[in-house]
Parts: structure tokens; C-alpha cells; sequence
């Protein structure tokens, strides 16, 4: 089961098992849902922005592993960043996740927490479970009110 | 079941048709347990569709050339094959269609125009495929008749008290699987028919799972449409079969235009061909109708009994592997049940399932299975589903429940 220990690494399934931020916020700035009709996953994010600081950040729903726990991750990163560096967080993360370069070992270190979703990309069909929270807090951010849909 | 009476299946020398039964995959041997979703090809089929097109392609009912008329003849005894194998009447009241889908909405969108109208009720099961709901939707939309929906108990059986309840004069159709692709039930089909029936309505069955399981006789049902898909029975993709009783086709409308459904064209007046030709516009898959007439022999060949009998020993084999797993959760345990074990584990999602599933080299479907109904009847979002097929063995499995105990242990 070598490979799918680089897929389920135990930071993942520390946050699937034990959510961060896994609650609504009511009176959040941007509330959106994302959701990926192929497989059912389903998340609610909820921002609270003070001017360009994402001050705080929350999910609410249900999916698979994967999902879960890159949006746990995602929350527990961005709390407290600047709206520019969630962005490149988003973007950075996208690159971990989706990549065709390989990473290095001072790399990987240096993504710190992101680094644990390098394994996905060996699994192209959970590719979109992993980007769907990102993809949801990025058109949140961007004011789109449509949500995303991984499909 | 009458197993007593019937030579056991043969199923090392059957697998050896499968080419592909042979894989590996992942570095495992593969476990093909994804059979609801899409069968395998024996050799046969394979065979019978690369003849055609090295000696036999060309257009039917055209040319006056020999290789025209050989195709005819090979693509019009695919008809019959398959008239044959459900015990239809009658040739003409066999349409080929592109699978299960196409047949449904063939029959919702001519049926709909000609026989429903504002007030008239159209009747569903809760555990309907999306292919045999949204056509409907679509028929009551542009007729302004209304879609009811007969509910199903815990064990995901129809509950034939509300569907009776349901039934009234005003009732055109009543739609219904006969064998759920996610939950393994077998519906009470020729009870559904008469019941429909006393008030008039007519019946469409959904045999897309069925027709590779169990035994099909259209004319005891006494179904008025019955339907099923090519790839689902060891035939190839692109390919399906709308049977439908020829007093009904006769009467219906035109479902698509083109060549090969008219007899005479002006632009005046246009004159449509007899059933089955009127619902089969333009150049059909010729290639496809053949490959599905020589996985109709194969399977007859077999024999649907025996294969029956094998699957039901595999589901309770299966069922007693399964139900040994902590945390795991049968969907779907109807008293008549077949081929299909559709679950959900309390340490891990579907999707999660799927994939360390198919690290070890068993494929199984994961998700709603075109049935988000039946999804939020039982309040989740998804499931895995393994589904046999008459060339599964016990081995397999035993590969199965290991895996999922390998779930188990990652997600402890
Ligand atoms: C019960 C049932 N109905 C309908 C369909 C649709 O069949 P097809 O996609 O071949 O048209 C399927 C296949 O997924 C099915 O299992």
C-alpha cells in the first residue's frame, strides 16, 4: 500500500478525521458553496473579511477524505492572510496538487502543510476533490456568487 | 430456485472467453466487480464485430450490391435475435436504439405526444435511474401531465400499498425498473403490469440491469415497453433494444427524422415507413446490432437459469463477507435481490473506498449511480457498489472483503 500512503498521508487523515474550523460563521462576509456532482462532495465556506485581511475562516458540509481535509487545511492556512496571499496560496497549492514539475525535497519542506497533498497527483480522479474547497474560497474571494463546481 | 436441477456453471473455462479478465491492473490481477456500470466482452462479441467490418461492412436497406444485402440480412437477424431472446411477438416490435437511454426518451417523447395530456399522471419508482425520470419530466413538462412517485421502504422495495394507492384512471404510464442498478432489488414486474394495467395504464420496464441476470419473457409480463442497453450484457457500447407491443409503436409518432423511416418524401407530404423502420432514422450501428446479436447467443448459450442460480449463491456468499465488516452498512437488502452489494463504511467515504479498492486492483462504482433519489431516500450522499456478473467467483470476493478491511485499517 506504498502508493497510497504518498495519497492518504497522516496529516490528511488527521484533518479528516479531526476537521479544523468545521463550523458555520453566521454573518460572514462571503458565504459559498461548492460541490462536485460526480462524486457528492459538498462544502460550505464562510469568510470573514476585515478589509484585505481574511480575519476569519469555516467549513461546513461533507465528502470524501480528500476533500475534507484539504479544506480543513486550507482554513487553518489562511486565517489571518492577506487577501493577495490566499490567492497565491490557491495558486501555489493548485501547482502541489495539479503539477507537472517534480517537487524537491527543500521544496516539500518549505510547502509545509500543502506539501502532504503532493500524492494526489498520481490520482488524477481525485484531483477535484482535493482543489474543490480552494476552488470555492478563490471565486468567493473574487466576488463570484455562483460557487464552484468541480466537473 | 430450482439449483438442484441445473449443472453448475463452468466458470474457469467461461472466464477464458474475457481477454480482459486476464489484466492486470495496478499490479494486481484484476477483480472486475464494476458489472452494473458496464460488462465485459467475450471474445465472441469481439469477434463477431471485427468480422463484419473486415468482410461484411457496408449501409443497409439500400444498395442493391451483395455486401449491402449481406449486412441487411446479418443487422435484420439481429432483430430477430433479439426478439427471440425476449420472446416478443414479433420482429417488428424490436427497435434498435443507442442503449437504455435513447429507448426511454424515444418512448416519453412519442408515447408523451400522443397519449398524454394536461391532468394525466405519469408514475415512477423512488428507485428509478435518472434516465427513466428526466424524460418523463421533460414528457410532463410539455404535456402538463403531473409525475407521482411511489415510495420504497428501508430495504429498498417498492411499497406496493402506495404505488396501488397511487394508481387511478387518469394514469397513462407507470415506469419502473425492474432490477435497480443501486440497490440490487427485483421489482414485482408482472405484479406492477396488471395492476397498472386495470386502470389502463400502459407499462414501461427498464431492463438495463435485468436482461443479464435474470430470465425475460415481454410477453408474460405482458410489458408494453421493455428496454435495455448492449454493453450492459456482454455486447458492445452504442447499442440497445426498445421492444414495444406493435399495436402501440404502430400508433405512436415519429421520434426522430431522417433517411431509412419514410416511405415517400415530397415536400408536400411526407410518408413514414412501417415499425420498426419508422423509429430507426438514418445509417443505425449496424456493427453494434451484430455484436449484440452474439452476446444474446453467448448468453443463451450459458443459460440465463444457470447464470442466475451462480449469482445467487455469489450475492449471499458476498452478503455474509460483507456483513462480517465492522462499521459496514448494506443499502439495499431486499428479499429479491440480484448481483448488486451497494454499502457505505463508517470509517470512510465512498469515494476513499473506491480508491484504495482499486489500489489492490478490484473495481467497483462509487457515487450516486444515476439514482440521487434513491441517495437521499436512505440520507446519504453516495455509495460503493460492487456488482457481479455470472463470471465472478468467490475468489474475487474474498479479494473484495480484504480490501475493504484494508479501508478499515487505513482509516482506523
Ligand atoms: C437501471 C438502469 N437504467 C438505465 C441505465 C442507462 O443505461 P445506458 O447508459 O446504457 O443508456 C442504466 C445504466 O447505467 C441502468 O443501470
Amino acid at each position: 500500500m506504498n502508493d497510497l500512503r504518498d495519497l492518504y498521508q497522516e496529516i490528511i487523515l488527521d484533518h479528516n478525521r479531526n476537521p479544523r474550523n468545521f463550523r458555520a460563521i453566521d454573518g460572514a462576509t462571503i458565504t459559498l458553496e461548492g460541490y462536485n456532482p460526480l462524486c457528492g462532495d459538498r462544502y460550505t465556506i464562510y469568510l470573514v473579511l476585515d478589509g484585505d485581511i481574511v480575519k476569519d475562516i469555516s467549513f461546513t458540509g461533507a465528502g470524501c477524505a480528500i476533500s475534507k481535509a484539504s479544506a480543513s487545511v486550507m482554513t487553518s492556512m489562511l486565517k489571518g492572510k492577506t487577501r493577495a496571499e490566499a490567492e497565491a496560496a490557491f495558486q501555489q497549492f493548485h501547482e502541489v496538487a495539479t503539477g507537472h514539475n517534480a517537487i524537491s525535497d527543500q521544496q516539500l519542506e518549505s510547502l509545509g502543510k500543502l506539501g502532504a497533498f503532493a500524492g494526489i497527483r498520481e490520482f488524477p480522479m481525485r484531483v477535484k476533490c482535493a482543489t474543490l474547497a480552494w476552488h470555492t474560497m478563490h471565486n468567493g474571494l473574487e466576488g463570484k456568487h455562483e460557487g464552484a463546481t468541480t466537473e | 430456485m430450482l439449483t438442484a436441477e441445473l449443472a453448475p456453471l463452468p466458470v474457469e473455462t467461461l472466464r477464458q472467453d474475457f481477454p480482459i479478465l486476464n489484466r492486470i491492473v495496478r499490479g494486481k490481477p484484476l477483480v472486475y466487480l464494476d458489472n452494473a456500470a458496464t460488462t465485459q466482452k467475450p471474445q465472441q462479441v469481439i469477434d463477431a464485430i471485427s468480422r463484419y467490418y473486415a468482410e461484411t461492412n457496408s449501409n443497409v436497406h439500400r444498395g442493391v450490391h451483395y455486401l449491402s444485402e449481406q449486412a441487411t440480412i446479418q443487422y435484420e437477424g439481429a432483430r430477430r435475435r433479439v426478439a427471440n431472446f425476449l420472446n416478443a411477438g414479433s420482429e417488428r416490435e424490436v427497435i434498435f436504439t443507442r442503449g437504455t437511454t435513447e429507448a426511454i426518451n424515444l418512448v416519453a417523447a412519442s408515447f408523451g405526444r400522443k397519449f398524454l395530456r394536461e391532468g394525466d399522471e405519469v408514475i415512477l419508482t423512488e428507485m428509478e435511474h435518472h434516465s427513466n425520470i428526466v424524460p418523463w419530466q421533460i414528457a410532463c413538462d410539455a404535456s402538463g401531465a403531473k409525475l407521482r412517485v411511489a415510495p420504497i421502504n428501508d430495504r429498498g422495495e417498492v411499497m406496493m400499498d402506495q404505488l396501488r394507492a397511487l394508481l387511478n384512471p387518469r394514469t397513462k404510464m407507470v415506469a419502473a425498473v425492474h432490477l435497480s442498478n443501486a440497490l440490487g432489488t427485483i421489482n414485482p414486474v408482472k405484479e406492477i403490469v396488471e395492476l397498472a394495467h386495470s386502470v389502463g395504464a400502459r407499462v414501461l420496464l427498464d431492463g438495463a440491469q435485468a436482461v443479464s441476470h435474470l430470465p425475460v419473457d415481454v410477453r408474460d409480463l405482458d410489458a408494453d415497453f421493455y428496454v435495455f442497453s448492449g454493453h450492459k450484457i456482454f455486447g458492445p457500447t452504442g447499442i440497445g433494444v426498445l421492444y414495444g407491443k406493435a399495436e402501440l409503436l404502430e400508433s405512436m409518432p415519429p421520434y426522430q427524422g431522417g433517411g431509412d423511416m419514410i416511405r415517400s418524401v415530397s415536400f408536400q407530404r411526407t410518408i413514414y415507413n412501417d415499425i420498426p423502420y419508422k423509429f430507426e432514422a438514418g445509417t443505425p450501428h449496424i456493427a453494434g446490432a451484430i455484436g449484440l446479436a452474439a452476446a444474446l447467443d453467448y448468453v443463451e448459450n450459458v443459460g440465463l437459469e444457470r447464470i442466475a442460480a451462480w449469482e445467487h449463491e455469489l450475492l449471499e456468499y458476498g452478503t455474509g463477507l460483507l456483513q462480517e465488516i465492522p462499521g459496514l452498512r448494506l443499502i439495499g437488502t431486499a428479499h429479491q435481490k440480484a448481483s448488486v452489494l451497494s454499502f457505505v463504511l463508517e470509517s470512510a467515504h465512498p469515494h476513499d473506498i473506491g480508491t484504495i479498492l482499486d489500489n489492490d486492483g478490484v473495481a467497483i462504482r462509487t457515487g450516486h449511480h444515476c439514482a440521487e433519489p434513491v441517495m437521499h431516500r436512505f440520507g446519504i450522499p453516495a455509495t460503493a457498489r460492487a456488482s457481479v456478473a455470472f463470471y465472478n467467483t468467490r475468489q474475487e470476493l474474498d479479494a473484495l472483503a480484504q480490501a475493504i478491511h484494508n479501508v478499515n485499517r487505513l482509516f482506523r
